[in-house]
């Protein structure tokens, strides 16, 4: 009997012990847009085997990625939002900034396109034909990098879509991919990321009717967690995995990956940021 | 400490065989009380016995219910004590204040020695037997008395034997039958080696046959100097192994005479009443 | 660049057909990155059910034999508990473990460790509240024999564990569908980390939001059937351990 206890008890730690087992790793805050486009599937793979440091993405919106960032519960803040990206680092949460690449927003909709912005290159006057026609739009609504560049191309548009909310303008406080089944199921427009797009497969009616405006464009950053405020954070393993994004290596992993031959995200470490 | 002397190996099935022979109750009779456990058991310690038990002016009442009103008497060692008296007398709430599972609301309850809760044991109407087995629960509380598991286990199993159950040990102490249950119940309480055991209608829902090998267990622990405490309502039971009687009539105790006198001719009217069988209430 | 505009035409009724072959390929092919998941989601449910078990049936048995002044509160408590929603008890462990919280430098975060304790503290008032419940009854049979014997309610509290063991069963399997079926609370303590802390329903949620209806649906049905055989072997042991004891 105290033999069996004792294997029992033996089996039980084991069994609750598999995946404590130590390895070097950094955990990163990054968003639902990099994440569910495969991006990181293609890419990390390549870097631990430079590193031997595995990556562990949380994927969340950009508001909540810098939240986690915030509380020190993530190594590397990898998101899209510039202007909420530089907050973050005025405020002393971490930094400094670092470009990795950029993709671009696409204006998705019906098939049918009632508020007829088929063929526009202008955003912000598809926008404005969409509040004119009071069709119904579906926003993230959830402070994530989506959330905000759509909220300012409103804003240049000088349309305040809140005056719709709960009639044709739709929040539904979600990541891209639930946004995107809603807009497919209520045949609504919406701004979504090109990555996901791309990967996602529940389209039904939904295509992209406006996209190339400079406006559109969609720049990536990633940031180290200040260890000064959190004595946790990993800063030589964080610190090692953004010097390899932004190196040569990792500009070209991010240029290699593509979706049915056709490129995702665009790496600008070296360059001036698009549509800044 | 007491003689230590122990039951015969023989058990108590052939320990009884010999007291229905001729000058065999002799035997019994030289048969003190079972070996008190020894080392860190708490079963049968201390040296004074529990008895005598004297009760003086109990009463019990529930809500509005005068259940028992002014209730005394003493019980020295020696034979059965029947408790018997129409159903609501009072009887089974007497047995529990003795046992201490019910609080009296007034009175005394007095026994030889301080720690005698420890060395009684009741059993119920119906057994509550333990989703365990037949041996499981007879060494249920020698363990709960701090035994060491092979010797209450050993211990169960001479208790069954004496009881007629060692072939039954690994079965299920529920799937046994009703007088099989209640041998077992018999047999766990008198591993326990009780120097008073309490007994509330051990065989009202016995047949015939299933009583007859009750009432021989009780005569065989009576004998082996286990002081018994039953209530019946059945007169022939009564007759059959009291050594003395007590009356229970609404809740009052009407008398306490020796068996041979009250069936011969109880003192009291409602006594006679009973005993003709007219409906007393 | 110009979108390669595939529009998935298929309908439901196809989605659900697939779904159910896609399912099977899954299973037929053993596929590794899936069977990880699963495993993680068992050793994640089954670890969160033994730790809860460890504190709430002791705790249920106690509450059955007790009786002590406030008792009704507690009982009201435990059953209000039962309903806490889970990203409730989420977000509570992820600021208990949060380095910027008061247990964070164990660095649990973002594990499997966290998603264990989120499952812990949701199922453990089910199964005191479930196992209270069932062990009441067995305690009103039991309570005067058992203090008879000199056993007070501490002493009870293994008894009765062991004599409801087969009832205790079911009030465990309970335990065990709601934390594998949990989504909310290890969603956000765990962080559905791919290959770390990625288990079978933060995988459902997240090819839902890809829009992979019919992989997030097999998944589900993978899921139902690990949980529906789980219980299958606890029904057949149950039985064969209650035929030998009654």
């Amino acid at each position: 009997m105290p033999i069996l206890r004792r294997v029992l008890l033996a089996a039980f730690l084991a069994w609750a012990g598999m995946a404590t087992a130590q390895e070097r790793s950094i955990t990163v805050a990054s968003t639902t847009s990099t994440e569910q486009s495969g991006l990181f599937s293609h890419i990390l793979p390549l870097f631990t085997q430079a590193s031997g440091i595995a990556v562990r993405v949380v994927a969340l919106g950009t508001g909540q990625a810098l939240d986690v960032g915030r509380r020190g519960d993530a190594d590397v803040v990898f998101v899209h939002d510039r202007a909420a990206e530089q907050r973050f680092v005025a405020e002393g949460f971490g930094g400094p900034r670092r470009r990795v690449m950029y993709n671009d927003f696409v204006l998705v909709g019906p098939a049918t396109d009632p508020a007829g912005i088929a063929g526009l290159t202008d955003s912000t006057a598809a926008l404005q034909r969409i509040a004119v026609a009071r069709a119904p739009f579906i926003s993230r609504g959830d402070r994530s990098g989506t959330h905000a560049a759509e909220l300012r191309l409103w804003q240049m548009a000088g349309v305040d879509p809140v005056s719709g909310r709960g009639q044709w303008y739709r929040e539904v406080g979600q990541g891209m991919g639930p946004a995107l089944n809603t807009a497919a199921a209520q045949n609504a427009y919406l701004l979504a990321d090109r990555g996901t797009w791309l990967s996602f497969r529940n389209r039904q009616e939904l295509k992209i009717l406006v996209e190339g405006d400079a406006r559109l464009f969609n720049q990536y950053g990633v940031m180290l967690v200040n260890p000064q405020r959190h004595p946790g954070v990993k800063a030589a393993e964080g610190q090692r995995f953004i010097d390899w994004l932004v190196s040569p290596a990792g500009q070209a992993a991010i240029a290699a990956y593509k979706i049915s031959g056709e490129q995702l995200f665009f790496p600008n470490a070296d360059k001036p940021e698009p549509g800044a | 400490m007491r003689a230590t002397e122990s039951l015969p190996r023989k058990g108590l099935r052939h320990v009884m065989a010999d007291l229905f022979r001729p000058g065999g109750a002799r035997i019994l009779a030289r048969t003190p009380d079972p070996s008190p456990i020894h080392g860190r058991s708490r079963i049968g310690a201390g040296t004074g016995g529990i008895l005598p038990l004297r009760v003086e002016g109990l009463c019990y009442r529930a809500g509005a219910v005068e259940v028992l009103r002014e209730v005394g008497f003493t019980l020295e060692k020696g034979g059965p004590s029947l408790i018997i008296g129409p159903n609501g007398a009072g009887k089974s709430v007497l047995l529990r204040l003795l046992h201490r599972l019910l609080r009296p609301s007034a009175g005394q309850i007095l026994w030889g020695t301080p720690e005698a809760a420890r060395r009684q044991a009741m059993l119920f109407q119906r057994p509550v037997l333990l989703r365990r087995s037949v041996l499981a629960n007879a060494a249920y509380p020698l363990r709960l008395a701090g035994l060491g598991r092979a010797e209450a286990m050993a211990r169960a199993r001479a208790e069954l034997a004496q009881v007629g159950l060692d072939g039954l040990a690994d079965r299920p102490a529920r799937r046994l039958s009703g007088g099989e249950q209640q041998r077992l119940a018999l047999a766990r309480a008198a591993a326990l080696q009780p120097e008073v055991l309490f007994l509330d209608e051990p065989c009202a829902s016995l047949d015939p046959a299933a009583t007859r090998a009750v009432e021989e267990i009780v005569q065989a622990l009576a004998a082996r100097g286990t002081k018994i405490v039953m209530t019946t309502h059945d007169l022939g039971q009564a007759r059959r192994l009291a050594a003395e009687v007590l009356f229970l009539h609404r809740g009052r105790l009407l008398e306490q005479t020796p068996a041979a006198r009250f069936f011969a001719g109880p003192e009291s009217a409602e006594a006679r009443a009973f005993l003709r069988g007219e409906l007393l209430w | 660049m110009t979108a390669s505009d595939t529009n998935c035409q298929s309908g439901r009724v196809q989605d659900l057909a697939s779904a159910f072959a896609t399912a099977l390929g899954l299973v037929a092919t053993a596929d590794p990155a899936v069977m990880r998941i699963l495993l993680l989601s068992l050793r994640v449910s089954l670890t969160a059910l033994a730790l809860a078990a460890l504190v709430g049936l002791p705790l249920g048995a106690l509450l059955a034999v007790a009786r002590f002044p406030g008792r009704q509160a507690v009982l009201v408590a435990l059953n209000a508990l039962m309903g806490l929603p889970p990203v409730v008890a989420g977000l509570l462990i992820y600021l208990l473990l949060s380095r910027a919280g008061p247990l964070g430098p164990l660095g649990l975060l973002f594990t499997p460790t966290a998603m264990v304790i989120a499952q812990a503290v949701l199922i453990a008032p089910i199964l005191a509240a479930l196992s209270r419940q069932v062990l009441e009854g067995l305690w009103e049979e039991y309570a005067e024999q058992l203090r008879s014997f000199g056993a007070g309610p501490w002493r009870a509290v293994p008894t009765l564990l062991w004599d409801g063991r087969f009832a205790l069963m079911t009030v465990l399997l309970a335990g065990f569908g709601r934390a594998a079926a949990e989504v909310g609370a290890v969603m956000i303590v765990g962080g559905n980390i791919e290959g770390f802390t990625r288990v079978m329903t933060t995988a459902i949620a997240l090819e839902t939001s890809k829009g992979d209806l019919p992989l997030a649906l097999a998944l589900g049905l993978l899921l139902m059937a690990i949980v529906l055989a789980v219980n299958a072997l606890a029904q057949g042991l149950r039985e064969a351990a209650a035929e030998r004891a009654g």
